[in-house]
């Protein structure tokens, strides 16, 4: 199902400022894996002009409202309101017609079955851990530190509680959960456990810091990462960052659309990830 | 009615006008899961050069209205690998393949055509002198008539094949870059490249992109391109490709019916990757209703001369 038409079949402001939109798509559940994304076409016509990148949230299926007919498949983004693209997103209904491409790059390692899993999110960022979870509570026991600002960036954590998942929250102003940052969660946690592995999405500066305390404690860390992007398919080198190695006189970028979103964190070089490699603005906390 | 959409750029044969600009399509395996590329013109490539190319920093890109900037920076695999690498993929293909090129110096001009020229599957070159986002290469030889003749006089020196020149807007005078190409021995000239632009962001008052200044594409430029290959059709006898800002088979025809021989599609196949499919099935649509048997009659058929 790479480029498809289809339609919304509902979309909903799920916390302030916070949306789910979910789209009828036929193949969905067997070809998405946890950690892709999709390019959103917001209008067909030409503005905003790009298509605007979100990860894939989940995919299922749910009943026709047509009696007899078989149940119409889906898969579901949730989105942050940051600009001209999703804010017209947010005035989308049911029934009308959008056009995606997906699903598109690489996703998550699932990792060694058995060990501990420990999932970090940050606002927005905890969108690709979901599936992710869903695959993983399979055979390991998981874990969801979700950090966010106020109580307002806490999305979706009873559904991961759903799922079996142990979630701890912590927000900067302590409106909800613990407060303080959840990368010093995560400093305690990896303190506890011997053997775990880390997956995490959120802003740049989380990312970094989760970098770190994961290569102090020296457990496995993937991370989802956020780039402008043209394409979404690897052809306009638009959405790059800078591969482990990486000097001017020997450059290596790396294509987050491509080779990513999601990396493994040693082949970053996260000394000169700049902030602005990974564009931020829509999972700013 | 049996509509024909064949033409035909510097000997090379299309069996329509309609083909990627180059940098927009990468090296043609991106796009083959959402485009049958047996169905354009031709492919061009991503611009290519003698050793493998890093490009710029990142932020690359940003939206403008109708439009985006960008300064990726020529990032290209360099001519050896994209003949080990890309090259097995495209010769499967059953549609002309043209290889877009620059250099930094001279003589990297010339040794990049000599190379292409080796390759017996590559229907012709496309030799950008345009590019706004090299400090050294590419801007002083495309927009000084004497060094843009060098330049495509190197090539023409080291290579047979059908040599496609591309301009770049970013010129007082397009029509003087324009003739010294075809005094240099292009065969067809492309126009046009990217227009130097700049965004910023207000609130941390920088640049967009971190290369300060990028190239603009997208529909936000196309009366521009349109009108400077009207005026390039005017001043030389060679073929000419109309770039610039086309998403829909209309855009296409103003460039044919303003002079231009075929197309190439750019930023609209970001937008969206069955654009050129819905080009060509769009021109042929256009035909049909108007009775046009023969798309070539088209070309620089523009009335009120
Ligand atoms: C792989 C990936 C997955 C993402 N997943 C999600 C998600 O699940 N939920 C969510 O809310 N957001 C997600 N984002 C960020 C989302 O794409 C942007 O918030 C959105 O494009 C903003 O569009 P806009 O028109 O509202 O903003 P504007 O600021 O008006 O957009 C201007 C331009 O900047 C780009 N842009 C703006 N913010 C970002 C950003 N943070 N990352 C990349 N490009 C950006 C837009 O695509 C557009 O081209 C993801 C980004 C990437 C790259
Ligand atoms: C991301 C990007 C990369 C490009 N890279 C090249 C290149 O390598 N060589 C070249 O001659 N032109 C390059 N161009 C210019 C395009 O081929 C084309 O001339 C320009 O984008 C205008 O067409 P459009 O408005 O249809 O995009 C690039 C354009 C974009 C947007
Ligand atoms: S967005 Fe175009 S290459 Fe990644």
């Amino acid at each position: 199902m790479p480029n498809f038409k289809t339609r919304i079949l509902a979309n909903q402001e799920i916390a302030p400022g916070y949306w789910r939109m979910r789209i009828q798509a036929p193949g969905a559940v067997a070809a998405c894996r946890p950690g892709q994304f999709l390019m959103f076409r917001v209008q067909l016509s030409l503005l905003p002009l790009l298509r605007r990148p979100f990860g894939i949230f989940r995919t299922g299926f749910q009943p026709s409202d047509v009696d007899g007919l078989p149940p119409v498949e889906y898969l579901e983004i949730l989105y942050k309101v940051v600009g001209q693209g999703t804010a017209m997103m947010s005035e989308l209904h049911q029934g009308d017609r959008v056009e995606i491409l997906s699903p598109l790059g690489r996703g998550f390692d699932p990792g060694q079955p058995g060990r501990e899993k420990i999932l970090v999110g940050g606002g927005i960022g905890l969108v690709p851990l979901f599936m992710l979870a869903e695959q993983l509570v399979a055979d390991s026991k998981v874990r969801l530190l979700m950090g966010g600002r106020t109580r307002d960036d806490i999305i979706a954590i009873t559904e991961f509680e759903r799922l079996g998942v142990e979630t701890y929250t912590s927000t900067e102003d302590g409106s909800l959960g613990e407060q303080g940052l959840v990368t010093d969660v995560l400093e305690k946690k990896l303190d506890q456990v011997a053997d775990a592995e880390v997956f995490a999405c959120g802003p740049m500066p989380m990312l970094e810091a989760v970098h770190r305390i994961c290569s102090r404690h020296g457990v496995p860390l993937q991370v989802s990462l956020e780039a402008l992007m043209a394409c979404g398919v690897g052809a306009c080198l638009g959405c790059v960052v800078k591969g482990a190695g990486h000097s001017d006189e020997n450059p290596r970028y790396l294509c987050t659309c491509k080779e990513g979103p999601v990396f493994r964190s040693e082949q970053l070089d996260w000394s000169r990830l700049e902030k602005t490699d990974s564009f931020c603005e829509g999972c700013k906390q | 009615m049996k509509v024909s959409l064949a033409v035909e750029v510097a000997g090379i044969q299309m069996k329509n006008p309609v083909m990627p600009a180059s940098g927009t399509f990468g090296y043609g395996e991106e796009y083959a899961p959402y485009i049958d590329l047996n169905n354009l013109g031709a492919i061009v490539t991503k611009g290519l050069s003698l050793r493998p190319k890093a490009g710029n920093p990142t932020p690359r890109i940003t939206e403008t209205v109708s439009g985006m900037l960008n300064a990726i920076g020529l990032q290209n695999v360099g001519v050896d690998a994209f003949i080990e690498h890309k090259m097995p993929f495209l010769r499967e293909l059953n549609t002309p393949v043209i290889a877009n090129f620059f250099g930094n110096t001279l003589d990297e001009y010339g040794e990049v055509a000599r190379r292409l020229d080796a390759i017996p599957e590559l229907a012709g070159v496309e030799l950008n002198i345009s590019c706004p986002n090299v400090k050294q290469g590419g801007i002083v030889f495309g927009t000084d008539p004497k060094a843009a003749f060098d330049a495509v006089n190197v090539v023409r020196k080291n290579l047979r094949k059908p040599l496609i020149v591309k301009l770049t807007p970013n010129v007082t005078d397009i029509t003087e870059i324009a003739r010294a190409a075809e005094d240099a021995g292009a065969d067809a000239l492309s126009c046009i490249n990217t227009i130097t632009g700049m965004a910023i962001d207000v609130r941390t008052r920088r640049p967009k992109i971190a290369n300060r200044t990028g190239g603009l594409s997208g529909p936000a430029i196309r009366p521009v391109a349109v009108r400077m290959v009207h005026q390039v059709v005017q001043a030389v006898k060679i073929p000419v490709i109309g770039v610039g800002g086309i998403s829909t088979a209309e855009d296409a025809l103003e460039f044919l019916i303003a002079g231009a021989s075929a197309v190439q599609v750019g930023t609209a196949n970001f937008v969206d990757p069955d654009a050129m499919q819905k080009v060509i099935d769009g021109l042929e649509r256009f035909c049909l209703e108007e009775g046009i048997g023969d798309i070539r009659t088209l070309i620089g058929s523009l009335e009120g001369q």
